[in-house]
């Protein structure tokens, strides 16, 4: 059986086809202004990956901000439904969920059947979602890719005292003017953010396994500094996090043709 | 002609003024208040409790030097040296990095201190809506402050926020009030409420075919609201008095008093110099006690 999950995002727009309960295809590009382009683009090249036909696909499943406008999709199913299920899917012993998007973050409580038990979301807010560390990178003049491992690299901790985004970019401009190095500057703003999820994630109970998923979940610096905080080793991240929602949808997708 | 890619349509004028009324040789204590706050520091003199000479300017990367630099700034029409001060009290966000002070006061306090001074004894409630933070001030006839509420946590409705908007909208920051009403019906505020969200989203707005004039409106509409909801919180007793940079921001006040149904009051002072009145006060109160500087 083929299924097909589309995510899309405040940000990027991912589809992932499942076959047989495996990935075998995935696609990814930028939401931009038109999402309805966007979401089939994304199918287009997870379709190609997978070198099946789109009249193949069983079912399709759509989430995400942006789930209104996939019209490919036999069905819609909330990010929060959709991001536990992934996480159960890539790791059935995950009693949290952490999902950690450009403009929102989530934080899910489940059974062992993968059932929501609470959940906790940031919509408001952009200093704890990944808007924050790209207004980041674009202060510090730091490509997001290499933050994480710059951050890794230094052993020094200092303080972010501000909360807001905007306010932290000054605060940025101001620690690099005070010479302070570039990697130190990564750690503060990786902590800060973590020490934000990690008090969303005490909301509902801190209850291991975690599962993060989400773009921010590729940065290792991010996830360091999550498990410092939990002062938790049993955070696990699947290959591929920022697909977590699709991969959700498309799983869901497969138990519905059932 | 102002080069487009590097005009900073956030900045503002710095302004210094002297009185030439009063000569200072003659007054019996001459009191200085400086308010270093995150994004303006004033310095403001006052000899026996009238305004004798200010300066208001952008307070830069250091604290002492922004001290330094505004108290500089606010004699330089006079002929008074900086050895003749009596007292001098630092207040504002940086006002622990004021090194001349002889004592500091909490902002809140200079605010409503001053906003009694500048409006009357019949204010009741202050709203200070500064560079970084959103102060709702209570207080009684002598300026006392019996009650008050801050944000200070978020850029939303803070006078970064507007900063980060004219720089988006390119439209000078002093334009931003009058501009925001030349549109044609009011259009619905900007619905995010963190000003990175609401960057995107005003984007958005301009690509969808609003105005420019149109997108100033939903935000300064969107801001009179955050305001709004902070001064409900409080409660308003009136008179009721605005302080601080966003004071001069028309669109802004505007809708909030529209919103408020309650009129602020008016003064001939500028009202980013609330805070450092306050506090030069509250050196002349001290000087007069004869309390010994600490």
């Amino acid at each position: 059986m083929i299924t097909a999950g589309i995510d899309c995002g405040a940000k990027n727009t991912k589809t992932v086809i499942l076959k047989d309960g495996r990935i075998v295809g995935r696609g990814m590009v930028l939401t931009g202004f038109v999402q309805a382009a966007a979401v089939n683009e994304s199918l287009q090249i997870a379709l190609k990956d997978a070198g099946i036909n789109e009249c193949d696909l069983e079912r399709i499943g759509g989430t995400g901000s942006g789930a209104n406008a996939i019209a490919e999709a036999n069905f819609r199913v909330n990010d929060i439904k959709a991001i536990v299920t992934a996480a159960h899917f890539f790791f059935p012993h995950s009693r949290t969920v952490v999902d950690v998007g450009a403009e929102e973050s989530r934080a899910v409580k489940c059974d062992e059947n993968g059932a929501v038990v609470d959940f906790a979301i940031n919509e408001k807010c952009a200093a704890g979602a990944g808007a924050f560390i790209e207004a980041m990178g674009r202060a510090l003049e730091t490509p997001l890719e290499q933050m994480g491992n710059l951050a890794l690299s230094s052993d020094n901790p200092i303080p972010m005292n501000a909360q807001c985004a905007i306010f932290a970019e000054s605060e940025v401009v101001g620690l690099i003017h005070a010479k302070v190095e570039k990697r130190d500057i990564c750690r503060a703003i990786l902590d800060a953010m973590a020490s934000r999820i990690v008090s969303m994630i005490r909301r509902i109970g801190v209850n291991p396994d975690i599962v993060i998923l989400g773009g921010v979940a590729c940065n290792p610096g991010f996830v360091t500094a999550l498990k410092r905080d939990l002062s938790l080793d049993s955070v696990y991240v699947p290959e591929l996090p920022e697909y977590g929602a699709a991969v959700g949808a498309a799983v869901i997708a497969a138990a519905e043709a059932k | 002609m102002a080069d487009e890619n590097t005009q900073e349509f956030w900045n503002w004028q710095e302004t210094n003024w002297a009185s030439p009324d009063i000569n200072w040789e003659n007054g019996r204590y001459i009191t200085v208040g400086i308010d270093v706050g995150s994004v303006s520091s004033q310095a403001v003199v006052m000899v026996d409790g009238e305004m004798f000479a200010y300066g208001n300017m952008r307070t830069g990367s250091n604290s002492p030097d922004s001290a330094r630099n505004a108290l500089r700034f606010a004699l330089e029409k006079t002929s008074l040296t900086a050895d003749k001060i009596h007292y001098l009290i630092g207040t504002g966000y940086g006002r622990v990095n004021v090194p001349m002070a002889d004592r500091t006061v909490t902002e809140i306090a200079c605010h409503a201190k001053g906003a009694n001074f500048f409006y009357g004894p019949t204010v009741r409630t202050v709203l200070d809506v500064g560079g970084q933070d959103i102060k709702v001030i209570r207080c009684d006839e002598k300026g006392k402050v019996t009650n008050f509420l801050m944000n200070d946590k978020c850029a939303a409705g803070t006078g970064r926020g507007m900063e980060v908007f004219s720089d988006l909208l390119s439209v000078p920051i002093g334009d931003v009030g009058r501009r925001s009403f030349e549109v044609d019906g009011e259009p619905p505020p900007v619905s995010s409420t963190c000003v990175v969200y609401a960057k995107s989203e005003a984007t958005g707005l301009l690509r969808k075919g609003l105005s420019t004039n149109e997108v100033l409106a939903a935000y300064c509409s969107a801001m009179a609201n955050r305001i709004y909801s902070l001064l409900e919180r409080v409660g308003v007793e009136p008179e009721f008095a605005i302080t601080g940079g966003m004071a001069k921001n028309r669109g802004v006040i505007g809708r909030l008093t529209r919103k408020l149904g309650l009129e602020p009051l008016k003064t001939k002072w500028d009202t980013q110099l609330a805070g450092a009145a306050g506090a030069a006060l509250f050196g002349y109160a001290l000087s007069r006690q004869g309390k010994g500087r600490k």
